[in-house]
């Protein structure tokens, strides 16, 4: 393996262990806040309870999702300099957005939502957690944006003195068509990933105390872990539809990808399941449903849908147009041996994500039906729905990611510059071999401690009710409710 | 505003954020520090409790402290890609032990106080220990190294090694950031806290602020000597003089003006590196290499207008609800305010 396809595996390794851990914070620290509002509002004590359960449970998974996220503010200056030398006239600002405007909200108010208990009036204490979550909506959206523009680069010019992409429309790079579908896509998929999470933690919990005095205020999360699980979903499905007809028309090798369709076909259909060889342009066995790819990509069932054959010779004439136009330096950002994504990864990435994240909207609906009995569900089906209801969608998420990006490949910014040219011609294999194996070596460590935590604290569940301190108390000694 | 006044602001805003940075969690990392030093009590629960009354001084505020840093990151990212791509890959291996150290630091302080266990917290203490010695230590090495001088090629591409950066002076570069971390986290403690921990971190801070102060004052006259103008000679003395201030108000017990001190001390250190850079941003050592400067390394005008605008709007709001929080948390903490730990094994 050479410079640059380690600089892949650990852009890959690194930002998908870090999206484990951001759709759970982004959706946790909605349904946190609301469970804090409810008890502001009704002073009922199964609301505080689970603020506070929920809470330490959020805390333990933020953190990781904290530490991670420095990597990547570095890490395309680290590994990917001449990436950052071109678009970073366009790319940075929206980073430096997100610092400003939403990195500082998010981890500035946690802090004291972490340490106000019973030092800030009620309801000033509650605020401060949504401004956590309106931080973590924020930081979504610029970092999207910037992604959007590898996917679609707009509000940019190329200037050839400077050999770099320029700001034209900050604006038109903030509303990006693929921006404004895939931001309602992933903010939806992670609040079905933190309804996911309740839900599973609560049915856990609630068949566990069935019949005890906590089954219902367990049953109380079920029921709200499942509403936001099931709504999100349906709304995850509507925007991932709507992306998949924007994808088409910006980055139609994608979609031809997905499906592994070589040749153009009017009325093509999309499969469940493929057995096939191995780069995808033979099939043995397929299970199809006719129409339906057309569908997905245009709206129409008859629609024609290009294929990879047609798109790669169209893609292979692109540096001799830029070559002409700006010269034989620029037309290398182009040019690649080939403009076809790894069809297997493609086909596969897309399928596990749609299946996975059905599978989990399904137990969604399931738990929604039981939540309405008093009694508990039990047994070992209901056992196995409340461990892999959570971790369904933070699996079917990956997968999107992977779809995404190894769908947009070779290019690290559509139509304009190859992944093979944004990496850092100073930084050798070597090193770059050692920090990726530094990295795996800490994550997979600080992943292990992280589950065992989250276990533990699952099963001690939610701590017996204690009132909130009063905060205008003087007394100087009183015990903070909670420190380090 | 003019193109080439947009660029000044924005090598002076970089400065800025590096100031925040360096300000705000320069006393959390020397609090980390501090743990070994000033946490061993009477006994093991009095050791415990001090610890964890240490800890939780900085608990409200080091992840915002460190915010800074990401800002000051993309921010560079945004108005000099040039200098965010050199620079970052550059000391791609140091770098990578800075964020180690933040992760293992990070987790420390979050995960520590989670389970109610010697040989955990044993550990977590190690990390937060080990991440608030190293992390600083880097930091320092590198930004020395920037307004020092590395080999950078024509193409503006770093053409030296790790051992390029291991230089004396960008090493004692790394001690006296060290340092001040450490003098101006023992003056935070002494602020924030009572009793037995507010007596021994003033003794202390008064002796690592004297050596401290040996060791910046080297620098930054070997640092003048060699890169000096007349700026940067006036905020050398003014870092020197408020260092002073800092160590004498700590000894008369006026911990708040100590703090500030230790404050302007390190504000008016960037401010000195930033002086003797200009107007480069990373010089080059090489014959015939590119020195990056603020022309050659910014974005265009465009980018730097939005970003500006953005800065004038928001860093007030965001400077407003940080003051905010240190007010909410502005009472000194004592032994006796620390709850029972969690009882998770």
């Amino acid at each position: 393996m050479d410079a640059l396809d380690l600089a892949r595996w650990q852009f890959a390794i690194t930002t998908v262990y870090h999206f484990l851990f951001v759709p759970i914070t982004i959706g946790m620290s909605l349904i946190v806040a609301i469970f804090h509002t409810a008890w502001v509002r009704t002073h009922n004590e199964q609301w505080l309870r689970l603020t506070k359960f929920f809470g330490k449970l959020f805390m333990i998974n933020f953190a990781l999702g904290l530490v991670t996220g420095i990597v990547q503010e570095f890490q395309f200056g680290m590994n990917w300099s001449d990436y950052s030398r071109f678009v970073g006239d366009i790319f940075g600002a929206p980073l430096a957005f997100e610092a400003l405007l939403s990195f500082f909200l998010e981890s500035t108010f946690l802090g004291v939502w972490i340490f106000g208990w019973g030092r800030l009036p009620e309801k000033l204490h509650a605020a401060t957690i949504w401004l956590t979550h309106i931080g973590t909506v924020i930081s979504a959206y610029f970092i999207l944006a910037a992604n959007s523009f590898m996917q679609n680069p707009v509000g940019f010019t190329f200037n050839p003195e400077t050999g770099r992409a320029e700001m034209a429309d900050f604006l038109a790079v903030l509303t990006n068509k693929v921006q404004l579908v895939t931001f309602p896509h992933v903010i939806t998929s992670s609040y079905m990933t933190g309804g996911a999470v309740v839900l599973g933690v609560a049915l856990w919990m609630w068949m566990k105390h069935d019949g005890t005095a906590d089954a219902p205020m367990y049953r109380s999360a079920v029921k709200v872990g499942s509403v936001f699980t099931v709504i999100a979903s349906l709304l995850v499905i509507i925007t991932g539809d709507l992306q998949g007809k924007i994808m088409t028309e910006v980055q139609p090798m994608k979609m031809a990808a997905a499906e592994a369709l070589y040749t153009s076909e009017d009325n093509a259909g999309f499969s469940i399941f493929t057995i096939g060889s191995l780069d995808g342009s033979k099939e043995v066995f397929s299970i199809k449903v006719p129409g339906l790819l057309s569908f997905l990509a245009t709206g129409d069932f008859g629609a024609k849908v290009e294929g990879i054959k047609e798109l790669e010779a169209k893609a292979k004439e692109l540096p001799a147009k830029v070559e002409a136009q700006y010269g034989p330096e620029v037309a290398k950002l182009a040019t690649a041996d080939s403009y076809t994504p790894n069809i297997p990864m493609s086909y596969w990435s897309f399928r596990l994500m749609m299946g996975l994240g059905f599978l989990a909207t399904l137990f969604g609906i399931m738990s929604w039906m039981a939540a309405r009995k008093e009694k508990a569900p039990s047994g070992r089906l209901w056992r196995q729905i409340a461990i892999w209801t959570p971790l369904l969608p933070v699996i079917a998420i990956s997968f999107g990611w992977i779809f995404t990006e190894i769908g947009r490949q070779p290019w690290i910014v559509n139509g304009l510059m190859t992944t093979a040219t944004g990496v850092s011609p100073s930084v050798s294999a070597g090193e770059v071999l050692f920090s990726m194996i530094v990295y795996t070596l800490v994550y997979a460590v600080l992943a292990f401690i992280e589950v065992k935590l989250f276990l533990a604290y699952v099963r001690r569940g939610a701590e017996p009710f204690e009132a909130p301190g009063d905060p205008t108390d003087a007394n100087e000694d009183r015990p903070l409710q909670f420190a380090y | 505003m003019e193109y080439t006044t947009l660029q000044l602001v924005w090598f002076g805003l970089i400065g800025v954020l590096w100031t925040g940075y360096l300000v705000l969690e320069g006393f959390d990392f020397g609090v980390g520090m501090l743990l070994p030093a000033l946490g061993p009590g009477r006994d093991a629960a009095d050791t415990e409790r001090r610890k964890r009354v240490m800890l939780t001084t900085i608990g409200p505020h080091w992840d915002g402290n460190e915010v800074w840093l990401l800002t000051a990151g993309g921010a560079t990212f945004a108005a000099f890609p040039h200098w965010y791509a050199t620079m970052f890959s550059a000391f791609y291996l140091p770098l990578l032990l800075v964020l180690v150290a933040l992760i293992v630091r990070n987790m420390g302080l979050e995960y520590r106080g989670k389970r109610d266990n010697e040989t955990w917290r044993k550990r977590w203490d190690l990390a937060i220990i080990g991440g608030s010695v190293l992390a600083p230590l880097l930091v320092g090495v590198a930004l020395t190294n920037v307004v020092r001088g590395l080999p950078i090629d024509k193409d503006m591409e770093f053409a030296g090694n790790f051992f390029t950066l291991l230089n004396p002076m960008s090493l004692l570069g790394g001690l006296v950031v060290l340092g001040l971390s450490l003098t101006h986290g023992a003056f935070f403690l002494a602020l924030k806290t009572d009793g037995d921990i507010r007596r021994d971190a003033r003794a202390l801070g008064t002796k690592v602020g004297l050596a401290t102060a040996v060791l910046a004052v080297v620098l930054l006259l070997w640092l003048g000597l060699t890169k000096g103008t007349t700026w940067s000679w006036i905020t050398t003395v003014i870092a020197a003089v408020a260092l002073l201030f800092a160590i004498f108000m700590n000894t008369k017990g006026k911990e708040g003006l100590a703090f500030i001190g230790t404050a302007v001390t390190i504000a008016m250190a960037v401010a000195t590196y930033f002086f003797a850079l200009f107007p480069d941003v990373m010089p080059s050592t090489l014959a015939g290499g590119t020195s990056l400067t603020i022309a050659n390394a910014s974005s265009t005008e465009l980018t730097l207008k939005i970003m500006t605008i953005a800065a004038v709007v928001f860093t007030p709001i965001v400077l407003i609800y940080t003051a905010w929080t240190y007010w909410v948390f502005r009472k000194r903490l004592t032994t006796r305010q620390i709850p029972a730990p969690v009882p998770v094994a």
